[in-house]
């Protein structure tokens, strides 16, 4: 499942999902916790292959729900609450196969001993991957109960109807008994003896209907915890932990002795570990402060603005993602030819909560409350690095406060469960933000280059793509074009060569996606600008995907746009692209000042086809989130670093999409009833970054080929037009 | 160590800490109120912001002796009962949030601000609400949530 052919299992004991050999050593040989740099769980999200049902998941439809005898409904999930509202969805889409009402039923997510197996929360693969499977166990348990309350009642089971929990006689509904009374409460052993058949979608009541997100009011009024608000009985410890100044560093001297002094604080020292502890977290970080250390770095010769000669001298062996037609033999006849090299920056997750745990021992058992996307992975973690079986760690996942991809990695996790080992006591890790903007795992810096030609009618008859670092997804185009080509060399999930990156990468939302869609859907305009065509005129002449000609109409009907060859100097810009099975075009219009550099977007609208809409308003919700936090890859973010040094630690220099950025937002969702529900959470970020850059051209003629596109390098822009 | 006395949440509270600690962690750690948010340490996010003498203060910054003698509202004290004051409704209905951990400072800063300008302009708001942080992206709806909340409250604190 990670890509290891020896995924053999190494720890001792029962464990619910093997670790790697390559895993293994990553977490031992250092005599730290060092986190899965390639995290196993991530090979669904690289190849876009969406799941069967039930790979991988139990087929007991006892592990997903749980029918009370007062007739409340409990369903189990390996997911997590990141905020994007699956909390809803999903219990909606089992309240939906097993005909009861939605405030029935009861969710509990993420907690490793009560839920089925899951590999994590990412990909917006919640939905379209995990809903089919729990969809057919509600629909396998509705035809059970059918079955056990057909003989109760003594009625044939197309006799009956069962509405909000309540099975009754279609003929006579004063015969009727309650899914409760049927399983008292207990497991539902009776098996169907053949797949039970969902719903198809024009019979919907509850999916595709607005219902009120379940985490709103604790989320108001302080009382959701996630978590670092975990208080295990007694109380835990705050623990500080030595960090090193950059990446690659090693500690070769300690001076505890100062810490030591201050009241309340206990330090651990194990292995290369220097953990500072104490019950007020303002305090141990008083303690922390005092200790003195020296390190010997070792930072590689790279630098955020060095990188990208490093990204592709290094690259690997590139692969074939897609091609047809001769690209290399080429000889068709064409107007005008193009070339040219994109460039994306390393970005952090930034999540407002910081990688936080609370650990806490009892009876030998270690049981970890993590904020994380992947609690079951981060148990196999911590089973590895404490030599644990599997029924002595439990992961309970509360609320977890933004997780964009970088709360796979759950260093945190295995740092508190050690610690909490080592003394004794519950411990809690909450990462400063520095530590956070440290050991992220950020989405990776990336090299794209493009050789394409258009013909004298402005067909796109030549396409040879290379991206280097920012991965597959999202990287083949969609157009109609004969002779192309599209070459990966390395993604985003880890290094392909050691000394690849200065730190650890990872997935970002839509990991390599947004950076695909800004060198693509940029390119797409310079051909346009170059043939003296509209850009939607032009996107839709090379376009045959029916469904991709569906949005850009959709949009531009939403958005008033009317055909005018780039830069118009209106300001107006469109961009496409297709991530998590879904389809979607946004247009934008911004206003760039020309002596700052300082570009405002003002208006955005997404048109969307995402199949099923099994939440509008969460939907809707997901939309604006991704337009929003897509200023700030367009714009703004980007992470500054010199050597193994991340130079960005704080708010103050790593600029995150403000309230004064957010333009105005319209969402058009196409109406697909009869195509399964794909992604919603992550394709409308993806053209973010090239509908921004197509506008600023439109308004201002100047092409800005690197991300984000800052006053700097919109002022450089300007000045080389 | 000194004796700080001050109103939290409108209960009279007396504690004996260091008077140079801040009150978010008192807050998290003496007194359990973690609705508190810990997000930068630097006054940079909001995640912290409470109430002192109905300002809006951000508690990682806030040292004890600051709110000597003064009423601290955290978001544990903002609902009457179950009863949800008019901003917390409104970003319930308006689905002003998604992982909620920026929530209650965005909640709280909205109050004292309303609590200032009863009737601001969706201008004001955003500027005001500027320097609060969201990285899930709902500014959009947190802005309608503060604006239908102020036309609840039509200038009363509720």
């Amino acid at each position: 499942m990670n890509g290891d052919d020896d995924n053999e299992l190494v720890v001792d004991g029962p464990t619910t999902f093997p670790v790697g050999r390559r895993d293994f050593l990553k977490l031992t040989s250092t005599g730290v916790i060092v986190l899965m740099a390639v995290d196993p769980a991530h090979a669904i999200q690289e190849t876009e292959r969406p799941q069967t049902a039930r790979q991988g998941y139990p087929t007991d439809l006892n592990a997903y729900l749980h029918v009370g005898a007062d007739n409340r409904v409990t369903c189990f999930v390996g997911k997590v609450e990141l905020g994007q509202g699956s909390m809803t969805s999903l219990a909606q889409l089992l309240a939906e196969e097993l005909d009861v009402s939605l405030a029935s039923v009861e969710i509990v997510m993420g907690d490793t001993d009560l839920c089925p197996w899951d590999m994590g929360t990412f990909g917006s693969l919640s939905i379209r991957s995990f809903g089919p499977v729990l969809r057919e166990a509600g629909a396998e348990a509705r035809a059970v109960l059918l079955l056990l309350a057909s003989e109760r009642l003594q009625a044939a089971p197309e006799q009956l109807v069962v509405s909000a929990g309540v099975v009754s006689v279609k003929t006579d509904p004063t015969r009727k008994v309650t899914y409760g009374q049927l399983t008292e409460g207990k497991r539902i052993e009776r098996t169907l003896g053949r797949k039970a058949t969902v719903k198809p979608s024009n019979a919907f009541a509850i999916v595709g209907k607005a219902a009120p997100r379940r985490d709103a009011i604790a989320k108001v009024t302080g009382k959701a915890k996630y978590a670092g608000d975990i208080v295990p009985p007694g109380g835990a410890l705050h623990a500080r932990i030595l960090r090193p100044p950059s990446h690659g560093a090693t500690m070769t001297q300690v001076d505890t002795s100062a810490a030591e002094k201050l009241p309340g604080v206990r330090v651990i020292r194990d292995g290369d570990m220097v953990a500072i502890l104490h019950q007020h977290r303002d305090e141990a970080d008083a303690a922390l402060a005092l200790v003195k250390a020296q390190f010997a770095r070792h930072d590689p010769p790279v630098d955020n603005e060095t990188i990208f000669e490093h990204l592709v001298q290094r690259a690997p062996q590139g692969q074939r993602a897609a091609s047809g037609g001769e690209v290399a033999g080429f000889s068709g006849a064409t107007a005008q030819t193009f070339k040219a090299t994109y460039r994306d920056s390393y970005m952090a997750h930034a999540p407002m909560e910081t990688h936080s745990a609370v650990a806490a021992v009892d009876d030998g058992k270690v049981t970890v409350w993590v904020g994380t996307q992947t609690p079951f992975p981060v148990k196999n973690q911590i089973m590895g690095a404490l030599r644990l079986p599997a029924d002595k760690v439990r992961v309970i996942t509360p609320f977890v406060g933004g997780g964009f991809g970088g709360k796979s990695a759950s260093r945190q996790a295995v740092e508190a469960a050690r610690l909490a080992v080592l003394t004794g006591q519950p411990v809690r890790v909450i990462f400063g933000r520095d530590e956070e903007f440290f050991y992220d795992t950020f989405r990776p810096a990336a090299v794209m280059t493009i050789a394409s030609a258009i013909d004298a009618s402005g067909a796109i008859v030549l396409w040879d793509y290379h991206v280097y670092a920012a991965g597959e997804r999202g990287a083949a185009h969609f157009y109609n074009i004969a002779n192309h080509q599209t070459m990966v060399y390395g993604g985003w999930s880890g290094a392909p060569v050691a000394g690849y990156h200065p730190f650890a990468v990872g997935p970002w939302r839509a990991p390599g996606a947004n950076t695909n869609a800004f060198a693509r859907e940029s390119h797409i305009d310079v051909m346009a600008a170059k043939a003296g065509i509209d850009p939607v005129a032009f996107r839709l002449k090379n376009l045959t995907d029916t469904r991709m000609i569906g949005t850009v109409q959709a949009a531009a009907k939403a958005f008033g746009w009317t055909p005018k060859a780039a830069p118009s100097g209106r300001g107006v810009g469109v961009a496409c692209g297709i991530d998590a099975g879904t389809y979607v075009t946004l247009m934008a219009e911004v206003v760039v000042d020309k002596a700052t550099g300082h570009v405002q977007v003002k208006r955005v609208v997404c048109a969307q086809d995402q199949g099923v809409v099994v939440n509008r308003e969460g939907t809707l919700q997901q939309v604006e989130g991704c337009i929003t936090m897509g200023l700030g890859y367009t714009l703004s973010e980007e992470i500054r670093f010199k050597g193994g040094e991340v130079l960005d630690k704080n708010f103050d220099t790593y600029q995150l999409p403000r309230f004064s950025w957010v333009p105005t937002i319209e969402t058009v969702l196409i109406d697909a009833p009869h195509i399964a529900a794909a992604g919603a959470g992550e394709p409308a970020i993806v053209p973010m970054g090239a509908v921004v850059a197509n506008a600023i051209y439109d308004a201002v003629g100047a092409r800005i080929t690197q991300l984000p596109m800052t006053p700097a390098r919109v002022t450089q822009a300007l000045a080389h037009i | 160590m000194r004796t700080v006395t001050f109103t939290l949440n409108g209960h009279p509270t007396r504690l004996t800490v260091d008077e140079n600690r801040m009150l978010l962690w008192v807050l998290r750690d003496d007194l359990g109120l973690t609705g508190t948010k810990f997000g930068c340490g630097a006054t940079l996010c909001g995640a912290c912001t409470v109430l002192v003498n109905n300002e809006a203060v951000r508690s990682c910054a806030t040292p004890m002796k600051a709110v000597d003698g003064k009423k601290v509202l955290t978001i544990e004290g903002l609902a009457s009962g179950d009863t949800l004051h008019a901003l917390q409704d409104a970003f319930v209905k308006q689905l002003a949030l998604q992982c909620g951990f920026c929530t209650p400072g965005m909640i709280l800063g909205a109050y004292a601000f309303l609590l200032k300008n009863p009737a601001p302009t969706r201008a004001q708001i955003v500027e005001h609400m500027d320097d609060h942080l969201c990285r899930c992206g709902a500014h959009v709806r947190i802005v309608a949530a503060v604006e239908t909340a102020a036309a609840a409250m039509k200038g009363a604190t509720r």
